[in-house]
C-alpha cells in the first residue's frame, strides 16, 4: 500500500484518475470543501469508466461552513456532483464497523461497474469510536487476476496480442458521445436493478416510517424506541446505498404506512428522492437540523407527531 | 445491562480519555460500546464532553437526550447536564469550581474531591482516574481487571509504566467518593 499526501485536492483526485487508469485500487478522502475540489476529476473518472473510491466525511456548509457533522452533501454525492450525466455509487455507513467494511464493498462495486464509488459519511461517525472487527487480510489482486475478473481495460502496457487500451473521457463526435451516454445510462439501470442495499427495523406493523441514512439512522433508531414506548407504531428504513436509491421498497411501504418523515442533517435533500419514490401515495415530510447541529431522538419523535401524525 | 453516561468538563481535564478507558474496559468484557465526543475547535480550555454507552445489546444512537449517569467537572457542565439525568439516575461531581451545587431531589448525588486528591497524590494528571474510580465505586459496571486491560489498550506503550499510578488513583477515587443524597 502506498499512502501519499498530495499538494492539493485537485492533485489528489487526478492522481486517483491516473492510478485507476493503470488498474490500481485507488482511494482518496476529504471532508466536504475538499471533495468539491475533487469533483472535476471524479467526473473524468466516471467518463473514462474507471474504478476508484472517494470518502467524504461530511461537515456543515456551504463554503467553509463548520467542522461539525452534517449530511448536506447528499445532492452532490448522489446526483453526480461534477459535470455531465453520471452517477457515483454512493454507500452510507452508519457505524465505524461499516466505515471499515464499505471500503471493500466500495472497491468491489467500483471494479465491477468500472465506476467511481463514494462512501458518504459524516463528522459524527468520523469522530466517534466503537467496536470494530476487521476482516482477514486479503492479498492484492495481480494484474492478471484483475484482467480475468474485471476485463482488460487498464493501461498496463500493450502486448502483441491485443489492441492498445486508451483512457479518455473525450469524444468530439456527438453521435458517438450520445452512444457513450446511452451506455452509461444502461450501466446505471443495471446498478438500480442489482445493487440497491437497505435495512429496515420495526416495519412489520408500522403505521409511520422514518427514512434516514448514516448517523441520522442511528438517532432515528433511538427515536423508534422512544416513540414505541409512547404507543406510536413507527418503523425505520435506512438506505445503505444512496445511489442506487431503494425506490421500489419505499413505494411498497407507502401502501402500508400513513406517512413518512425523512430525517437528515440537511435542509432537506434525500426527502426529494423519498417523494419521487412514494409517488404521492402518502404524505412525506422532512425534519432536519443543520450547520453542525445533531438532532436529538426526542426532537425527531416530536417532529413525527407534529408533521406527520397531526398533519 | 445498559449504562448511558455523559462526562463533561473543561478541555484538558482528561474527560475524553476517561471515557475512552471506560469504553475499552467495556470491550474487554465483551460489551457493545460507543464513545461520542463533543468539543469545540478551541479544545484546551473550552468545554468538552463525551457520551459513553456500554451495553449488552447493539447500541442505537450514540447521541442521547438523557443519561443514567452524569459525571460533571465544571459549573457550565452542571448547568447544562443536571436536568438530563434520568430520575433515579446518578450525578457525580467535583465541587472544585462549582458555585451552585446540584439541587434536584429525584436523583442520586455524589461528590468527589478529585482535584484536591490528585494534588495530594502529587500528580494533578491522575485527576480523571480518581473521578473514574469514584464512578466505578457507585456503579461497578466494569471489573477492575478489565479496567486494567482497558488502560493497557487505550494508553500508548510508552505510558504503560504509568498504569500502576492510574490504578492507584482509581482506588483512591473509590475510597474518597462521598454520598450526598440517595433516592
Amino acid at each position: 500500500m502506498v499512502v501519499l499526501q498530495a499538494e492539493s485536492e485537485v492533485a489528489a483526485a487526478n492522481m486517483l484518475y491516473g492510478g485507476a487508469a493503470c488498474g490500481k485500487k485507488v482511494m482518496t478522502s476529504s471532508s466536504s470543501p475538499g471533495v468539491s475540489l475533487k469533483m472535476e476529476a471524479i467526473s473524468y473518472i466516471a467518463g473514462a469508466e474507471l474504478p476508484a473510491l472517494v470518502v467524504n466525511v461530511v461537515r456543515g456548509g456551504p463554503g467553509l461552513g463548520t467542522i461539525q457533522p452534517a449530511q448536506s452533501d447528499y445532492f452532490q454525492a448522489t446526483k453526480g456532483g461534477g459535470h455531465g450525466d453520471y452517477h457515483s455509487i454512493v454507500l452510507a455507513p452508519n457505524s465505524v464497523q461499516e466505515m471499515a467494511d464499505f471500503v471493500e464493498l466500495g472497491f468491489d462495486l467500483a471494479f465491477k461497474y468500472k465506476n467511481p464509488s463514494m462512501i458518504l459519511s459524516d463528522g459524527m461517525i468520523g469522530q466517534m469510536m466503537e467496536k470494530v472487527e476487521l476482516k482477514d487480510f486479503k492479498p492484492r489482486l495481480t494484474e492478471q487476476e484483475i484482467i480475468e475478473k474485471y476485463g482488460d481495460w487498464a493501461t498496463t502496457g500493450k502486448t502483441a496480442d491485443r489492441e492498445r487500451n486508451v483512457t479518455t473521457s473525450l469524444e468530439l463526435q456527438s453521435e458517438l458521445q450520445e452512444q457513450f451516454n446511452i451506455k452509461l445510462q444502461k450501466k446505471y439501470r443495471e446498478l438500480e436493478a442489482n445493487e440497491v442495499r437497505f435495512e429496515t427495523a420495526f416495519v412489520d406493523d408500522a403505521e409511520y416510517l422514518f427514512v434516514a441514512y448514516g448517523s441520522s439512522s442511528r438517532i432515528c433508531m433511538k427515536a423508534v424506541e422512544i416513540a414505541r414506548e409512547k404507543g406510536i407504531k413507527v418503523g425505520l428504513l435506512r438506505p445503505i446505498t444512496l445511489y442506487p436509491f431503494p425506490k421500489k421498497e419505499l413505494n411498497q411501504l407507502a401502501d402500508q404506512v400513513k406517512g413518512m418523515l425523512s430525517v437528515e442533517m440537511s435542509a432537506g435533500q434525500m426527502v426529494e428522492d423519498v417523494m419521487l419514490s412514494v409517488e404521492s401515495k402518502v404524505p412525506v415530510e422532512h425534519f432536519g437540523r443543520f450547520g453542525g447541529i445533531i438532532p436529538s431522538p426526542d426532537e425527531i419523535v416530536k417532529a413525527l407527531e407534529e408533521k406527520i401524525i397531526k398533519g | 445491562m445498559k449504562e448511558e453516561i455523559i462526562i463533561a468538563g473543561f478541555g484538558g481535564q482528561g474527560v475524553l480519555s476517561m471515557g475512552k478507558i471506560l469504553a475499552y474496559s467495556g470491550i474487554m468484557q465483551d460489551q457493545e460500546v460507543s464513545w461520542m465526543p463533543s468539543y469545540g475547535p478551541e479544545m484546551r480550555g473550552g468545554t468538552a464532553n463525551v457520551t459513553v454507552i456500554l451495553s449488552d445489546n447493539r447500541i442505537s444512537s450514540p447521541i442521547l437526550n438523557t443519561y443514567d449517569t452524569a459525571i460533571i467537572l465544571n459549573q457550565q457542565s452542571l448547568d447544562k447536564f443536571e436536568s438530563t439525568v434520568k430520575p433515579g439516575g446518578v450525578l457525580l461531581y467535583d465541587p472544585n469550581g462549582i458555585t451552585t451545587p446540584p439541587s434536584r431531589k429525584d436523583i442520586n448525588i455524589y461528590k468527589i474531591e478529585g482535584a484536591e486528591e490528585a494534588a495530594k497524590m502529587g500528580n494533578p494528571k491522575t485527576f480523571n482516574m480518581i473521578i473514574l474510580g469514584a464512578f466505578l465505586k457507585i456503579k461497578p459496571i466494569v471489573k477492575n481487571e478489565n479496567v486494567e486491560k482497558g488502560l493497557e489498550k487505550s494508553l500508548p506503550v510508552r505510558y504503560h509504566k504509568l498504569i500502576p499510578l492510574n490504578l492507584e488513583a482509581i482506588k483512591k477515587g473509590q475510597e474518597v467518593v462521598q454520598e450526598i443524597q440517595t433516592v
